[in-house]
């Protein structure tokens, strides 16, 4: 029955990844990649990796497909068809020699390593000392926090890279509204907008608290606050903020900031970001619940776009 | 059962070799993106996969994967506004073309 089950998904998850690369429409190409990528999310969640799966699907997913689907529309909208030239059959038929061999070369080097949960007994020795239970949590905000921390600086620097693309004339406008109930017929969406943005605030709220304990996390819930701000703005609910908008700015560098704050407090304390015993948990919650502000403030930005010119309309 | 544990990364090799496949074949920097999402989630597959124990997954790759997944859509995002911002200057560069050609430049 698992045996199964793994077969058929992993058969599905190759198919519809071939599918979203050789279909010849752009649009079908990204619904095929929004399929994998829930696809992918079953997997993860086959292999007990709860916290991957919601990242996956949400992010992964998600995110990322409603970020295609817009980038198509902004590039319909300047004349690009977005047909893919056809490539010369020389060039096609090297590529499939090329990519099956390192396909297997890949795979036999997969097959080499014995799949094992090496780490999951070390690391849940160590949770209790921290007060929290969900291990993936942990490493992320507690034994590998180096990583994390970069990784919001890099998040928060796709942003200012994104701005940094806007024209002259154009910084630092808004970017390019999604308002649907503008152009007539929105009311749909209006209502659920502002119907989904509290639910989407509440829900964020107790990702974070639970991520402790149970699967969940600050940039699970960073991107269910993206995706309420984001069918808020399709419904009129919120407007685009300028760029330079100091608010705005604010919540951008919070989470970031306010976890660099705490790691070089660590200093005084022994190390950068050390946690005082007795205070890890308090700690990381603070640090989770500034992360999902800014994250979901950054990732419905990156959507968004960089600012457009007063009289362009994508 | 070492095949069946090996099911999801041997997946996560085949996504690899299918999106660089895509990455030379394809000719638009959209899909060439969309190509290097499917190479990156082949390669969270055999990170992940690799940890899969026999009731558990290792928390270590999981949360390497979730660090990677956020890069990822830091890296499709702004390589989505490098691919519009190249279009607009070159339909600004047909545009003036289109003026030149017909004698009509102010």
């Amino acid at each position: 029955m698992t045996l199964a089950f793994d077969l058929i998904l992993c058969l599905m998850i190759v198919g519809t990844a071939a599918a979203a690369l050789l279909t010849h429409n752009a649009l079908a190409a990204i619904v095929f990649f929004i399929v994998f990528g829930n696809l992918l999310g079953l997997a993860w969640l086959a292999m007990n990796a709860v916290n991957v799966a919601m990242a996956e699907i949400a992010i992964g997913a998600g995110i990322t497909g409603v970020l295609l689907i817009l980038t198509r529309q902004r590039l319909m909208a300047l004349g690009d068809d977005l047909i893919s030239a056809e490539t010369p059959g020389w060039l096609r038929a090297g590529a499939v020699l090329a990519c099956t061999g390192l396909t297997a070369l890949v795979g036999s080097a997969v097959l080499s390593v014995a799949p094992a949960d090496d780490l999951g007994g070390p690391i849940a020795a160590l949770l209790p000392e921290l007060g929290i239970e969900n291990p993936v949590t942990g490493v992320l905000l507690a034994f590998r926090a180096y990583d994390t921390l970069l990784e919001t600086f890099v998040l928060l620097g796709a942003l200012v890279a994104v701005w940094s693309l806007a024209p002259g004339n154009a910084w630092p406008r808004p970017p390019a509204s999604l308002n649907l109930a503008e152009s007539g017929g929105g009311s749909v969406a209006q209502a659920f907008g502002r119907l989904l943005l509290p639910l989407a605030l509440v829900m964020a709220a107790y990702l974070v608290w639970a991520g402790s304990d149970f699967p969940g996390g600050a940039f699970q819930a960073g991107t269910v606050l993206a995706g309420g701000l984001i069918i808020a703005a399709i419904g009129g609910a919120v407007a685009w903020p300028r760029a330079d908008n100091s608010i705005l700015r604010a919540v951008l560098v919070l989470g970031p900031g306010v976890f660099l704050i705490i790691g070089l407090a660590g200093i005084a304390l022994g190390r950068f970001l050390f946690y005082p015993p007795g205070f890890a948990k308090a700690m990381i919650v603070a640090i989770e619940y500034s992360l999902a502000l800014s994250i979901g403030a950054t990732l419905a930005l990156l959507l968004a776009g960089r600012s457009v010119a007063p009289d362009h309309r994508s | 059962m070492p095949t069946l544990m090996h099911l999801y990364p041997l997946t996560g090799a085949a996504l690899v070799g299918l999106g660089l496949y895509g990455i030379v074949t394809l000719r638009h920097p959209l899909r060439q993106l969309l190509a290097v999402n499917v190479v990156g989630a082949g390669i969270f597959l055999i990170l992940g996969g690799l940890g899969r124990g026999t009731a558990s997954t290792d928390p270590f790759p999981q949360a390497l994967v979730i660090t990677g997944i956020v890069v990822a859509v830091a890296l499709t995002a702004f390589g989505a506004a490098l691919v519009v911002r190249v279009a607009e200057e070159e339909r600004a560069r047909d545009d003036t073309a289109a003026v030149e050609a017909t004698g009509d430049s102010a």
